[in-house]
């Protein structure tokens, strides 16, 4: 199976199975499309035909056109285009290999927020339940269970995650603390991530967070007035004048560690590249901005009149992040990190996110949900961190999630890159883990798209 | 070739026989927590040990 597609002035051919990309011209590129025709006996396309229709649109002599061929086939027998998928048979066997294995944690240790933003999937933090800190007790009790749990598995990954997780950064601490103390006589290293709004962010967080967090995830929409429409305190007021300054802080002081600002757009501004460009104003070089995800018919859900904007958008960011490049100011985007020489095997990309497996979120009082996005969902709690999974049947659900499960995956050209999506998005849009999220599949494909024509591009120059 | 540039990219079929070590990241740990996708992460392992 293969994906053509012409973007930023190039025409690509993915190779989807074997991850070959090719950048072709026009010629090649409209022979490609009709190659498996001419080789097909059911076709009434020959490669005489073929090569006639060619030749009167470009002007492209035979036997340059044999030529062309040639070299698609030569590619072909190299295993470079039109390879078949014949992966489905190992769909499920790294979880059934790594099966019982947690990798990593998503600990809730705030179910309250400092900011009250409308759009926030976890309700304000409290993930519809009541408001809650964990305790040190609990945190401990969750590195434990995670060690005992990771089998042979050595980096082991924990998110600071709320609600904002600064209310409760005493325990924040101690966790890390405990964890640290334990890792060496486990053989294993733990990672950690904080994802905060910032309010709280002062120059103890900022040491601390330097020197513990492998990863911190900054929230900020962009523009001042995007952002104060919904990230505004308990009286109304916006928060952007009075987290930036932090945030500028931190990052300067984070000595190339690892952050993304992490902005959320909407049906109120997909013209989010206004917002990447703020961003990048402000000093800020690793970037995220996210669709938001809402019920359908939400407000601020994004519409398919969005989608034309939203795609557009999404093109000239890529522009922009080659423009940047050639200035000599290159920024990431998070969405846009694809490595085509060293990004996961097929197993990764067959196996699905993991969630319920081998990432989980931890309640304030310990409970184990499939991930964060499912918390406070009651028909998905797997368990907790004293017992371990009891639900073995919600786990069992999230296990068969894997790309062969979804009927639509199978033939998507997007297939290896996603792993079959995001199972708590399909859930609510669809009803079930294994449905599929049409308008988010939709975007994803356009970044990919994006995303491989910057590396294409990057490496032709 | 004349007509085709190939990038350099990892071979998936190849990747087949070596893979699934599962020390690389969970999806959208330490990161988006909305849109799920495994294209921008890393394997764990060294070049020579794919």
């Amino acid at each position: 199976m293969i994906h053509q597609y012409k973007s930023g002035g190039m025409n690509i051919v993915l190779d989807v199975c074997s991850g070959s990309v090719h950048a072709v011209d026009d010629v090649t590129y409209d022979m490609i499309a009709a190659y498996e025709d001419i080789n097909n006996e059911a076709s009434i396309k020959t490669k005489d035909t073929v090569f006639s229709e060619l030749n009167v649109k470009y002007g492209t002599s035979k036997e340059e056109l044999s030529e062309i061929y040639d070299e698609i086939t030569e590619l072909k027998d190299a295993g470079k285009l039109f390879v078949e998928d014949t992966y489905e048979d190992m769909a499920g066997e790294l979880k059934a290999r790594t099966s019982g294995v947690v990798k990593a944690l998503c600990l809730h240790v705030a179910h309250t927020c400092n900011l009250n933003c409308s759009y926030c999937f976890a309700s304000q933090g409290k993930f519809h339940g009541e408001r809650a800190l964990m305790s040190a007790e609990v945190g401990k009790r969750a590195m434990d269970f995670l060690v005992e749990n990771s089998g042979t598995r050595h980096n082991l990954e924990v998110d600071f995650f709320g609600g904002e997780p600064l209310m409760n950064f005493d325990v924040v601490k101690e966790v890390v603390e405990y964890a640290r103390s334990i890792e060496k006589q486990h053989n294993k290293n733990f990672r950690f991530t904080l994802t905060t709004n910032g309010v709280l962010i002062d120059d103890d967080v900022i040491e601390y967070a330097n020197k513990e967090m492998s990863n911190v995830v900054l929230s900020l929409d962009g523009r001042k007035e995007v952002h104060d429409r919904f990230r505004v305190d308990y009286a109304g007021n916006g928060s952007w004048e009075k987290i930036v300054p932090k945030f500028q802080k931190l990052v300067k002081a984070r000595g190339g560690k690892n952050y993304y600002m992490r902005g959320t757009f909407t049906h109120l501004n997909p013209d989010f590249l206004e917002d990447i460009k703020v961003m990048l104003d402000l000093g800020f070089r690793e970037l995220s901005m996210e669709p938001v995800v809402c019920a359908k018919g939400d407000p601020m859900a994004l519409t398919e009149e969005d989608l034309p904007i939203v795609y557009e958008q999404y093109e000239k960011l890529a522009e922009l992040m080659l423009q940047k490049d050639k200035e000599g100011d290159p920024f990431t985007f998070y969405h846009y990190m694809i490595d085509l020489k060293g990004g996961p095997c097929i197993y990764k990309r067959i196996s699905g996110c993991g969630s319920g497996t081998e990432y989980m979120a931890v309640t304030p009082w310990g409970d184990l949900f499939p991930c964060h996005q499912f918390v406070g969902d009651a028909a998905f709690k797997l368990g907790d961190i004293w017992n371990g999974v009891t639900a073995k049947d919600v786990q069992d659900d999230f296990a068969s999630c894997n790309v062969y499960a979804r009927e639509e995956c199978k033939t998507c050209w997007a297939r290896l890159y996603c792993a079959g999506g995001c199972a708590a998005n399909a859930y609510h849009a669809t009803g079930s883990v294994r449905g599929v999220y049409e308008s988010g599949c939709k975007l994803f494909k356009k970044r990919l798209e994006c995303a491989i024509m910057v590396e294409v591009a990057r490496e032709l120059r | 070739m004349k007509h085709i540039k190939t990038v350099e990219t990892r071979n998936l079929c190849e990747s087949a026989k070596k893979g699934g070590c599962g020390e690389c990241q969970t999806s959208c740990q330490s990161a988006c927590k909305t849109s799920c996708g495994i294209a921008n992460q890393k394997c764990e392992k060294s070049d020579k040990e794919k």
